[in-house]
């Protein structure tokens, strides 16, 4: 493989190895660029995907070298809900691996809808909200999901509803196995009169492009996928883009500052590598694809003479406006045995509140209901009882008899963008490396907080149609953080009031493109990642274009 | 036999008392070979025996053994120990803690005993009730379900006896139909 010298200079380094830095690094080497992908996270088992292990102890207390998550006790984070408090330890975690949370994550790759892109216009904006029209359409957008799905494999089926966006060519692979959870979606939306549609997610349920299909080994979300089903940027489109001889992949190097010379262009990054040793890596342009919370971070940590106030960052706009997702649902007790251990996480979704329908409910907002009901065993037996001593005989006994037999409707409800949502740096505390840590403010907006316990009370209501012995309801929980950061970079045509322009292009610099989820306007129905790769595309598509008429200079 | 394991196989043997006598019968030869091959080649490693005897007596009212399998036949203080050693290192301070508490909280209630794994069933559930808020007993209670539910190769769930008794089947490689709705 091929292997650049830091002092050279490469067209095109690419922070992040994820859903979008693959997608990047892919496009432009093959499109004949060199690339480096630098991603923090250690390799993973890349190229001996049978490796991955399914031990739930491990997984929970991985070895250090074998982790496929951050830890918060290195990656350190903190969190507060609001500016008047002192923030405190966070546990904030994102997929830290060649691959980043693709190679862990549940899968699910729905797309965003159309009106999902203009809800300003459509809806009208929100009071204490930044509600507003994304700079591009879906029509725009249609072709890079379609490309998107076809190359990095998605099973799903095209259901021509008004709950799901419409789609010019049908998913490549069928969608997964309906489980019992799914069955019993069906049984409760035929009394309550709702639709039920099949998952949708990057996992192949046939081979495809040379992997194999999924063998519904259960032990899913949170793991390594050893038949390589799973279609995570390190199967999908990191081989690709090793193949090209083009493009450098260099794990456990943490980056601490993206560099900028006198003119106010970006050269390249620093970055710690696995022995600690500063490296600086020299290039043209520098896309940055760190996730919705540490891109921010870095453009912050990045500030210099020329950019007092972090890289990009002319707007303000850096860091604010993050989404993390909200949710909640219900559970209930059924007769018999759903056995979701088996198969991936959910195999179907209710989504006929997937709209907006201000009027109807009383507040903005939407979600996807998904079907699902398996906990590991371990986790199973230190939380997963309900309504039960936490040890001795009645624990034993409840424990045993809830087995494999609950119903889980876990939502995927929308969050409204707040100014004062943000990311930005800790002032006292800092990272492993000696970098000032990642700060998390949060607080959902009221009108969340409505969506929310709407989405649980639809829960109870489809558990019960579903013929539910027993049913449970989660209490209405504020969002705390997570792998589904969106929000923090917006994308804007106004530079005063956004970070990056519809390709993604920093306003305020020519030869830096930030693409991931930093970029969303609004935060969609929480399932960001198909969003995420199909912005990645376009992205890269302009880029080369734009790289080889000169627009941007290689 | 040297002291050591004269008083391990003691504490092996005092292991076997209340699981129902229709469980050992059928499991007998299982746990006898657990007990005198599989566990007993590796020796303790952080507990003495004595204290396995208290932690092993802590587990078993933790998941009790009735009509069905217990912490004590998934070998939950195997599991614990290795555990101590390798990912709960960090528990270890309190466990050292726990078990003078432990011998204090049960001088405290039961004057007349010296060792909780000597007190009868019904002691030791009312000595536990009395600890529940502790974080050794919170700690030994996650460790239990721990070793029930871990890989087997972490030293507990013996003979899988932790999975089966949930249901769980770790062929790893399903056709559906999956449960009874989706049939």
């Amino acid at each position: 493989m091929i292997k650049y010298a830091p002092s050279s200079e490469i067209d095109f380094l690419v922070i992040g190895s994820g859903a979008a830095g693959a997608v990047m690094a892919k496009e432009l080497s093959v499109a004949g660029f060199s690339v480096v992908v630098l991603e923090q996270g250690p390799w993973g088992a890349y190229g001996h995907e049978q490796d991955y292990s399914k031990d739930e102890l491990q997984n929970r207390f991985p070895d250090p070298v074998d982790g496929l998550m951050s830890d918060p006790t290195k990656q350190r984070n903190t969190f507060r809900r609001n500016a008047s408090e002192k923030a405190a330890p966070g546990r904030h975690s994102y997929g830290c691996v060649i691959g980043g949370g693709t190679v862990t994550y549940g899968a699910s790759s729905w797309r965003h809808l159309p009106w999902e892109f203009d809800e300003a216009s459509r809806f009208g904006t929100i009071a204490g909200t930044g509600v507003a029209d994304w700079p591009l359409s879906y029509e725009e957008l249609e072709p890079y999901y379609t490309k998107a799905e076809w190359e990095i494999g998605i099973s799903g089926l095209r259901v021509d509803t008004p709950f799901m966006a419409p789609m010019s060519k049908p998913y490549p692979v069928p969608p997964l196995p309906l489980k019992s959870s799914g069955a019993l979606f069906k049984v409760a939306a035929g009394k309550l009169g709702l639709t039920v549609v099949p998952n949708v997610a990057a996992i192949i349920t046939e081979p495809y492009m040379g992997r194999a299909a999924c063998i519904n080994c259960g032990m899913c979300s949170g793991y390594g996928c050893q038949v390589k089903a799973r279609s995570s940027s390190a199967v999908s489109l990191l081989p690709v883009a090793e193949q090209t001889n083009r493009c450098e992949i260099r794990a456990n190097s943490y980056v601490r500052e993206i560099s900028v010379d006198n003119s106010g262009k970006v050269t390249g990054a620093v970055y710690f590598d696995a022995l600690r040793n500063e490296v600086f890596q020299k290039a043209k342009v520098v896309v940055l694809s760190a996730n919705g919370t540490e891109t921010p971070r870095l453009l912050l940590l990045s500030s210099s003479k020329r950019y007092p106030n972090g890289l990009a960052n002319s707007s303000g706009v850096v860091g604010k406006y993050l989404m993390t997702g909200n949710g909640g649902g219900a559970t209930g007790l059924f007769e018999h045995p759903l056995n979701e251990y088996k198969g991936c996480v959910t195999g179907a979704a209710i989504v006929d509140y997937v709209p907006n329908d201000t009027k109807g409910r009383g507040f903005y907002g939407g979600g996807r209901m998904t079907a699902r009901g398996f906990t590991t065993p371990i986790e199973y037996g230190l939380g997963g009882v309900h309504n039960a001593p936490s040890w001795g005989a009645g624990y034993k006994k409840a424990l045993i008899e809830q087995a494999n037999h609950k119903l889980n409707v876990s939502n995927f409800i929308s969050q409204l963008p707040v100014e004062t949502n943000t990311v930005d740096l800790d002032p006292d505390v800092k990272d492993a490396w000696g970098l000032p840590a990642m700060r998390i403010t949060t607080t959902s907006h009221e009108n969340d907080f409505k969506a929310m316990k709407f989405f649980i009370d639809r829960s109870v209501d489809i558990l019960q149609a579903a013929g539910a012995r027993e049913v449970w309801a989660d209490q209405v929980n504020d969002s705390r953080g997570g792998a589904h950061a969106r929000g923090t970079c917006r994308m804007g045509n106004d530079p005063t009031k956004s970070v990056v322009n519809k390709f993604h292009r920093a306003h305020d610099v020519p030869n830096l493109f930030i693409v991931d989820g930093s970029s969303f306007v609004t935060g969609g129905r929480n399932h960001p990642t198909m969003t995420i790769s199909a912005l990645a595309y376009r992205a890269a598509d302009h880029l080369v274009k734009a790289a080889k008429s000169g627009d941007v200079k290689i | 036999m040297s002291a050591e394991e004269s008083s391990r196989r003691k504490f092996l043997i005092s292991s076997m008392t209340g699981v129902s006598t229709a469980w050992l019968a059928t499991n007998w030869p299982a746990i006898v070979q657990a007990k005198e091959q599989s566990q007993n080649a590796a020796d303790l490693a952080f507990f003495t025996p004595a204290q396995a005897a208290e932690i092993d007596a802590m587990s078993a009212q933790i998941f009790p053994s009735d009509d069905t399998p217990g912490a004590r036949e998934a070998q939950v203080v195997y599991f614990i120990d290795l555990g101590l050693t390798t990912f709960a290192r960090d528990a270890q301070p309190i466990y050292t803690q726990g078990f003078q508490d432990l011998q204090a909280k049960t001088r405290e209630l039961f004057p007349d005993a010296k060792l909780f794994s000597k007190l009868t069933a019904a002691q030791q559930i009312q000595l536990l009730t009395a600890m529940e808020k502790t974080p050794f007993f919170k700690t030994v209670r996650d460790h239990t379900v721990m070793g029930m539910f871990a890989n087997p190769k972490h030293g507990g769930n013996y003979n899988k006896v932790g999975w089966k008794l949930i249901g769980f089947d770790d062929e790893l490689s399903f056709k559906p139909p999956f449960g009874y709705y989706d049939r």
